[in-house]
C-alpha cells in the first residue's frame, strides 16, 4: 500500500497518466474504482485518497468520476484501485513502433529498477544507505517537449512491469528489428546492483514507474538527451543502444566485456533466489 | 551498468589473455554453484574462454534437487486448511511429481486458496508463527506455520537459528519440512562413476564460508581433481579458472585446493554456525532428484527437536512419483550435458512450461541457459571473441552517447522461442463503441492487462498497461 517513494494512490494516476503520455496523449481526466476489503482502516483509506488528490493537482488531470465497492473481508488484499485515463493527442503526433527504422537510437531517461527493488528489498528488510525510493513519477511533461521538439521521434514506452526487458522485448517485436543493447550504458544505481545481487534478480526486469524508453533517429539524439537532461526525473537519461536489422524480433545485450547474450520476455512473478 | 573491482572489464581482459595463454588441450571444468552458473552465462564469460575449455554445471541448485516426492509433501501440506505455508520464492513453481500440470506446484496451490507465503529468511516464519500464537481475536483459530527448509550448507544454520528459537519461545504451532542437502557427499557420488568426464572443480566460495574447505581436500586427494574454491563476480570466477588451467597444464598436472575466495572463507569455516547446525540437525542419507540416494548426505532434525518435524505431523499420502521421460536433469546436475544439449530445451520445457526442476528454479542451470541466450548457443558452436575487442572500460552513469561498430550481418541461428512466451497483446481484448472520428483520443486502463497499442481502423487509440 505504501512504499518508498510514494503510496498506490498517487502510483494509480502517475500510471495512467504515464500510459497516456507515451501515446503521445496529454492527460485530460480520469476515473476510478476503488475495491475496499471489509475493515480497511478510514484513515488509511484518507490518506491514499488525499494523495490521489495531490497528485492529480500535479499532473494536472481531474478525477471527473468515481465508484467504490467494499468486498467480504478476505476477498481482497486491502484496496484495489483501478483507473481509465483520457487524454487528448494532436492529429499531427504519430508514434507507432512500426515507424522504428534500422540504425535508430535507444533512449532512457534515467536508471532502471529503482521503483521494484524499492518494493523489494522493503520487502526484504533490506536497508541502504543512501536508501533507495521509488521513482514513480509522471512522464507527460517530458514527453510533450520531446514531441513537440524532436523531428522524427519514433515512438516511446514507459516499463513497468516486467522492466525494460519486458518493454524493449515487445518494441523488438512490433517493428520486427533487433535491438543491441550496450550494457556499459545502461544506468543503474549501486544500491538496485547490491540488492539485485542480494536477492538474485536482474535489473532488467524490475518494475520502474517513472522512466521512458524513447526510440529516435540518430541524428535527434543529442537534442532529445538535451531534452530528458532539462528535466528533474531526466537528469541522468543516456543512450542505452541502438536498432539494426540483424536479427529479427531480438533484444541482444551487449556485455561489459564485449559478449553478447538474448534478453528475452520474462515470465511469470518476479522470485527472489534462496542463497 | 558501472562495475566493482570484481567486474572490472580491464582485469577480465587479463584473466583472460592468461587463460588463453595458458591452455593447450580440451578441458572440462565443472561448477556447483547456483550463483556461479547464472554469472557466467549472464556475463557470457563462457563465450570468453578458449573454445576447448567447457564449464559444465554440477548439482548446484537446493531447489533443483529437491526430490519430486517432497516437493508433493509440501504441496499436501500447505492444502491442508489452518496452515500457513512459509517458503522461499523459487520453491512456488517447481514441479512435483504429478502429470496434471493444475495441480502441480505451491503456486497452483496458492491460487487454490492454499497459505503460502513467500519469505526471505526462516526467521521470517518464527516471526509469523509467533504472532499467530499471540493471535487472541475471538472466533479465529490459531494456524500452524510450516517452514519449507531447503538449501545447501549456507540456509542450514539460518533454519538451525529458527528451530532453536521455537524450542526456546515454546511455540508449538510451528514446524519444518526439513530438506537440506550437503555439497560434498554429492560431488563424491558424481566423481564416483569412472566416467564423469570432469578435469577442475570450482567450488562455491560461500559454501567453504560456512563448512570450511576440509571436505574439499579429501575429495581432491582422492580422485586427483584440482579444485579452486571461488566467488560469484567474473573475475572471482576467471581467477579460479584461470588456477585450474594453470593447474592441469603443470607438468606434473597437480591436484591441490586453492582458495581464491580468501578474502571470506577460511579454512575452518564458520565454527559457531557449524556448531549450530549440529545442535539441531544429524546427517542422514537423502534422495537427490535427478541423481538418486547419495549416502549421508542430508540432514534431519536431531531426536530433541522432532516435534517440530512438519514430515511426521503431517502423515504422508502415497503418491505416484513420474519423470516426464524427455527431462534430462540427471544428465545436466551431472555435468554430462549442457542444457541447450536437451532436446526439450527451450521448445517442449520452457520457465513457463518447465518438464524439470532446472528449468524452473532461478537458480537451475537451464533457466540460466533460457534467461541468458547467447547467440551461438543454438548451433552449439564457440566462436571465440577475439580478445582485442573486449569493451574498453564502462562509462560511468548517464553521459555517453554509444559509438557502435557496425558487424557484419549474419543470420539468427536461434529458432525463435516466441510461441511459448506471454503474447502482451493477446491477453485480453476490449470491446469499444467507434469514437467520432473528429475527436482524437487515447483512452488508458490502467491494472487490468494490456490491450494493442495501434488501432489503424479506428481514430480511437485504446492502450492498456498492467
Ligand atoms: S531443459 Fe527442461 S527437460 Fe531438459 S533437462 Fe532441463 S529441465 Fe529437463
Amino acid at each position: 500500500m505504501i512504499f518508498p517513494g510514494g503510496d498506490i494512490g498517487k502510483l494509480s494516476v502517475y500510471g495512467t497518466v504515464n500510459d497516456l503520455a507515451v501515446q503521445g496523449a496529454e492527460p485530460v481526466a480520469l476515473t476510478m474504482a476503488w475495491v475496499l476489503e471489509e475493515g480497511f482502516p478510514i484513515e488509511e483509506l484518507a490518506k491514499l485518497a488525499c494523495s490521489v488528490g495531490k497528485a492529480a493537482a500535479e499532473c494536472s488531470i481531474r478525477v471527473v468520476a468515481g465508484d467504490t465497492k467494499v468486498v467480504e473481508r478476505g476477498r481482497a488484499h486491502g484496496c484495489y484501485i483501478a483507473t481509465t485515463g483520457i487524454g487528448r493527442v494532436k492529429p499531427s503526433v504519430n508514434l507507432s513502433p512500426h515507424a522504428i527504422r534500422s540504425g535508430d537510437c535507444i533512449l532512457i531517461s534515467g536508471p532502471i529498477g529503482d521503483h521494484g527493488m524499492a518494493i523489494m528489498s522493503q520487502r526484504a528488510g533490506l536497508v541502504f544507505d543512501p536508501p533507495l525510493y521509488s521513482d514513480a513519477a509522471p512522464l507527460h511533461r517530458m514527453t510533450l517537449e520531446l514531441i513537440a521538439k524532436v523531428p522524427g521521434l519514433r515512438c516511446m514506452r514507459d516499463p513497468t512491469r516486467g522492466g525494460i526487458a519486458a518493454s524493449l522485448n515487445e518494441l523488438a517485436n512490433a517493428c520486427g528489428l533487433c535491438f543491441e543493447i550496450q550494457e556499459a550504458c545502461l544506468p543503474v544505481r549501486p544500491q538496485v546492483h547490491s540488492a539485485c545481487d542480494l536477492l538474485g534478480l536482474d535489473p532488467w526486469i524490475v518494475a520502474n514507474e517513472g522512466k521512458l524508453i524513447a526510440i529516435v533517429p540518430p541524428e535527434s539524439v543529442e537534442i532529445s538527451l538535451q531534452i530528458l537532461r532539462s528535466h528533474s526525473i531526466g537528469s541522468l537519461a543516456a543512450q542505452i543502444g541502438t536498432v539494426q536489422d540483424l536479427y529479427r524480433g531480438l533484444v541482444i545485450a551487449r556485455t561489459l566485456y564485449g559478449t553478447q547474450r538474448i534478453v528475452p520476455m520474462p515470465a511469470g512473478e518476479l522470485l527472489p533466489r534462496i542463497c | 551498468m558501472q562495475s566493482t573491482d570484481f567486474a572490472n572489464p580491464i582485469h577480465v581482459a587479463a584473466l583472460v589473455r592468461q587463460i588463453h595463454a595458458k591452455s593447450t588441450r580440451p578441458l572440462t571444468l565443472m561448477e556447483v554453484c547456483g550463483g556461479q552458473t547464472h554469472a557466467i552465462l549472464r556475463y557470457g564469460i563462457d563465450q570468453l574462454l578458449p573454445p576447448e575449455l567447457r564449464i559444465v554445471h554440477g548439482p548446484g541448485c537446493p531447489v533443483c534437487v529437491t526430490p519430486a516426492e517432497t516437493i508433493d509433501r509440501a504441496i499436501e501440506i500447505a492444502s491442508k486448511p489452518g496452515v500457513i505455508f512459509c517458503t522461499f520464492g523459487d520453491m512456488l513453481r517447481v514441479p512435483g511429481s504429478q502429470t496434471d500440470r493444475n495441480r502441480n506446484d505451491l503456486m497452483q496451490a496458492k491460487s487454490r486458496g492454499a497459505d503460502v507465503r513467500v519469505i526471505h529468511s526462516p526467521l521470517d516464519a518464527i516471526r509469523i508463527a509467533l504472532a499467530e500464537s499471540q493471535n487472541t481475536t475471538p472466533g479465529t483459530p490459531k494456524r500452524h506455520v510450516v517452514l519449507f527448509a531447503i538449501g545447501f550448507e549456507t540456509t542450514a544454520p539460518a533454519t538451525a537459528m529458527a528451530i532453536r528459537m521455537a524450542k526456546e519461545l515454546a511455540l508449538v504451532s510451528f514446524s519444518a519440512l526439513v530438506c537440506h542437502v550437503l555439497v560434498p557427499p554429492a560431488l563424491e557420488a558424481i566423481f564416483d562413476d569412472a566416467d564423469h568426464g570432469i578435469d577442475g572443480l570450482l567450488a562455491a566460495g560461500h559454501v567453504c564460508t560456512i563448512a570450511g574447505d576440509g571436505p574439499y581436500h579429501r575429495i581432491a586427494k582422492e580422485f586427483k581433481l584440482p579444485i579452486a574454491i571461488t566467488g560469484f563476480e567474473p573475475v572471482d570466477l576467471l581467477r579460479g579458472i584461470l588456477n585450474l588451467v594453470e593447474q592441469l597444464e603443470s607438468k606434473p598436472s597437480s591436484h591441490r585446493v586453492d582458495n581464491l575466495y580468501e578474502h571470506i572463507a577460511t579454512a575452518d569455516g564458520n565454527l559457531q554456525a557449524q556448531r549450530t547446525v549440529e545442535s539441531v540437525f544429524a546427517v542422514c542419507d537423502q534422495q537427490w532428484r535427478g541423481i538418486g540416494p547419495i549416502p549421508r548426505s542430508g540432514l534431519k532434525l536431531q531426536p530433541q527437536y522432532a516435534s517440530f518435524d512438519a514430515s511426521t505431523l503431517f502423515p504422508p499420502v502415497k503418491l505416484a512419483c513420474e519423470q516426464p521421460s524427455c527431462c534430462r536433469a540427471a544428465d545436466v546436475l551431472r555435468g554430462k550435458i549442457r542444457p541447450i544439449e536437451c532436446p526439450a530445451f527451450g521448445t517442449l520445457c520452457t520457465p513457463s512450461q518447465p518438464l524439470g526442476a532446472p528449468m524452473v528454479s532461478n537458480e537451475g542451470a537451464c533457466a540460466a541457459y533460457f534467461l541468458y541466450q547467447s547467440l551461438s548457443d543454438k548451433s552449439l558452436s564457440k566462436t571465440p571473441t577475439p580478445i582485442e575487442k573486449l569493451a574498453p572500460r564502462a562509462s560511468p552513469i548517464g553521459p555517453a552517447l554509444l559509438r557502435i561498430t557496425p558487424r557484419k550481418p549474419s543470420p539468427c541461428p536461434m529458432v525463435p522461442v516466441a510461441d511459448s512466451r506471454p503474447n502482451s497483446s493477446r491477453r485480453f481484448s476490449l470491446k469499444t463503441t467507434q469514437a467520432p472520428s473528429s475527436w482524437p483520443v487515447a483512452i488508458a486502463l490502467c491494472s487490468i492487462g494490456r490491450a494493442k497499442t495501434a488501432w489503424p481502423s479506428l481514430p480511437t487509440r485504446l492502450s492498456c498497461n498492467p
